[in-house]
């Protein structure tokens, strides 16, 4: 089977589980979609159609609401999704320095993924954690009270 | 039968786990047991406490002895000195929030943080909160039964309009009379939602609510659905807290197990479920009707007002969206009476208020306090001064939509009227503290960026207000501003105020004009003399 094969079995399994879990509903759309993101890492066109084909709604009206929230990409992100919080809160705590350094390490700037797909790294707004600012999220861990010379450290953990 | 001697909290918040909490929490089951006290002793994990200066935190009831920050290798010590032997560990106990001067409502409370009043934070980090048993010994659903057996709807809203709760989510609306508003609506099907997409830089306080006492919002749901004639909820939970909507998940199943959801609760005629939505990543979804077309499925872009939701929300049906802690306060307000309520606060404003304390401070965290304490209390009292005995320049109340303090109001008390009076506003009850290292238009950049960012972008005020604003910001941040620019600013600031659809835009314009009222000076160093006074702006575009 053709790389493109096994993709499409990967769409169309996440897109299953997602409707059956919903129901095939057009208000349930943004919950369809963040599992779909959630499974495959982003939204690809082809899951897209699919969705708009089983909710009978317009894929432009799909498009419009994937392209309006932060947590749905409709492009590819790397294997590891870098989020740095750059609200006032993080930024008065020291985020500057932070962000400097982040950005030097992975050699990334705001939106961009790295060539091997290995990182992606965007700016994120307040994510609620700021009792422990500044704060990098990778993945799904948070890290709070970041100091520039702690980042090496902690992207390093991330070693696939 | 067992008798349970002491009791151990263990945070579980997810900067704590990523500290190794745990390990914390596993080695702490693994010590007791090896003691054979499994039996006297109850260990469990919490939420988050608030002392976000310590974390993982090891609480230690009934000493109420805090411990922390704990690392997993720590833990024999503890069980030994402590669970074992009974004595404190004084090595490890977290610095302590001792009070200073003479307040009259210090009205200590044995916990975490002394003076402070709990009322919407009462169980959080005290009780269990995936295990309804445990919010149900800690008075939970008495409120409900209390509704259902002895009051009418009518009742129900009066009691809140007497005790003057007024909403929590930034603009202090009297919450009863929104009740009254849906009640009286016309139509068959009602909703009642629960606004918990917090999302204002700076403010925690409905995750610290959801994760810690996720039934005390079910119940206060139950209680409004209830009193505006609705049978059914939704709790928008906004994407990125995964932990609240998990434990908010927890807490439906097990209610409605126990029949506290579903039909004819308690053998009443009164039938009521709640759904969770989640979110994906908007400010904007907690303006209330761009919360209500998220939920249906589309782009969180506010409607035009009116009609109000009250009248016509969700899917065309009166609809009550309240906050998340606005919401924590009904059930005590139901179990106590609006007197009780009263009794704290000011007149105007009665009651507690939820404050996260960030910036240049020695402790940040979460303090709930009786409304109309100053700034200059919070600073000295919980924030223990600023860091490094740095000077205080500035405040930040209520997150990036919310007022720049300077100095001179530090002594404002801090309720919605007051506020109002001095011309700035409460908000979310986040306050950013600044001291004198910090520019000002450094700081109003990131606002300015923040907006511009979040921006639904539907109405043209606030598309492309914001970004003028941001690029004008940015000239001046390098060296190339003019005077005329701060004219346009204070032009884009009033034209955001008074020509935008919602309220994000309308907000947005309020930090650039309190700083340029406050601190113009320090702006105009920037444009005439080409310099960054506190050295934080590099004047890269100075051309010499």
């Amino acid at each position: 089977m053709t790389i493109e094969g096994v993709f499409n079995i990967e769409i169309q399994e996440a897109v299953d589980k997602a409707i059956l879990l919903h129901g095939e509903s057009r208000s349930e759309l943004i919950p369809i979609l963040n599992d779909v993101n959630r499974a495959l890492g982003y939204l690809p066109a082809e899951a897209l159609e699919e969705i708009s084909h089983r909710l009978k709604s317009p894929r432009s009206s799909l498009f419009s609401v994937a392209s309006f929230y932060h947590m749905l990409s409709t492009k590819p992100r790397g294997k590891h999704v870098i989020q740095f919080c750059e609200s006032a809160p993080c930024h008065v705590a020291g985020g500057r320095e932070v962000w400097q350094t982040l950005r030097n390490l992975v050699s990334l700037e705001d939106g961009e993924t790295s060539t091997d797909g290995k990182w992606s790294l965007i700016t994120t707004s307040c994510l609620g954690l700021c009792g422990v600012g500044p704060v990098i999220v990778i993945d799904e861990d948070a890290y709070g009270n970041v100091k520039p010379d702690q980042i090496a450290d902690i992207l390093a953990k991330y070693t696939d | 039968m067992k008798t349970i001697r002491s009791m151990v909290l263990v945070s579980s918040d997810p900067v704590s786990m990523e500290r190794g909490g745990q390990s914390v929490f596993d080695n702490l089951q693994a010590e007791i047991q090896k003691f054979g006290i499994q039996d006297e002793i109850s260990i469990t994990q919490v939420g988050d406490v608030g002392r976000h200066d310590a974390l993982p935190v090891v609480i230690v009831y009934p000493e109420a002895v805090i411990y922390g920050p704990v690392l997993p290798e720590n833990v024999a010590f503890l069980v030994e000195e402590h669970l074992y032997k009974g004595r404190v560990a004084s090595d490890f106990q977290a610095s302590q929030k001792e009070l200073t001067g003479k307040i009259a409502w210090l009205n200590a409370r044995k916990g975490t943080m002394p003076a402070e009043q709990r009322i919407v934070l009462e169980r959080a980090g005290i009780i269990d909160p995936t295990n309804i048993e445990d919010y149900i010994l800690h008075e939970g659903y008495q409120a409900i039964g209390k509704v259902l057996a002895e009051m009418t709807p009518k009742d129900v809203m009066d009691e809140l309009k007497n005790s003057g709760l007024r909403g929590r989510g930034g603009a202090g609306f009297p919450t009863g009379l929104k009740w009254t508003f849906v009640a009286g609506a016309k139509g068959d099907k009602k909703y009642v939602i629960c606004n918990a997409d917090e999302s204002e830089p700076g403010t925690f306080k409905d995750r610290l609510i959801l994760e810690g006492d996720p039934h005390s919002i079910i119940e206060a749901m139950m209680i409004a659905a209830y009193a505006v004639g609705s049978d059914e909820g939704y709790l928008y939970i906004r994407g990125e807290y995964a932990l609240a909507q998990e434990r908010v998940k927890i807490a439906i199943s097990q209610a409605r197990e126990m029949g506290l959801l579903g039909k004819n609760i308690f053998g009443s005629d009164f039938s009521f479920d709640l759904h969770i939505h989640s979110g994906a990543g908007a400010y904007i979804c907690g303006e209330e009707t761009a919360l209500l077309e998220s939920i249906e499925g589309r782009r969180g872009e506010p409607r035009a007002r009116p009609p109000y939701p009250t009248t016509s929300g969700l899917w065309g049906k009166p609809t009550l969206v309240n906050n998340v802690e606005t919401l924590a306060n009904v059930p005590a307000i139901i179990r106590n009476g609006a007197e009780w309520y009263k009794s704290f606060g000011t007149p105007s404003s009665p009651g507690t208020k939820v404050y996260t304390i960030l910036g240049n401070v020695n402790v940040t965290g979460l303090i709930e306090v009786p409304m109309g304490i100053t700034l200059r209390e919070v600073l000295s009292i919980y924030a223990k001064g600023m860091k490094n005995d740095a000077t205080f320049k500035m405040a930040q109340t209520g997150g990036s939509s919310g007022s720049i303090i300077p100095a001179s109001l530090q002594d404002t008390p801090m309720d919605f009227d007051s506020f109002q009076k001095a011309g700035v506003a409460l908000g979310s009850g986040a306050l950013l503290i600044c001291d004198d290292n910090n520019c000002v238009v450094d700081l109003a950049k990131v606002l300015q960026n923040f907006f511009r960012k979040e921006s639904c972008s539907k109405c043209n005020p606030c598309r492309i207000g914001n970004e003028r604003a941001f690029s004008i910001l940015e000239n001046i941040s390098q060296g190339t501003g003019t005077m005329q620019d701060l004219d346009d600013l204070m032009l884009i600031s009033k034209n955001l105020n008074e020509l935008s659809n919602c309220g994000l835009g309308q907000t947005a314009g309020t930090p650039v004009h309190d700083i340029l009222t406050h601190f113009r000076a320090e702006v105009e160093a920037h444009i005439k003399l080409k310099v960054c006074p506190t050295g934080v702006c590099q004047m890269s575009g100075i051309r010499i």
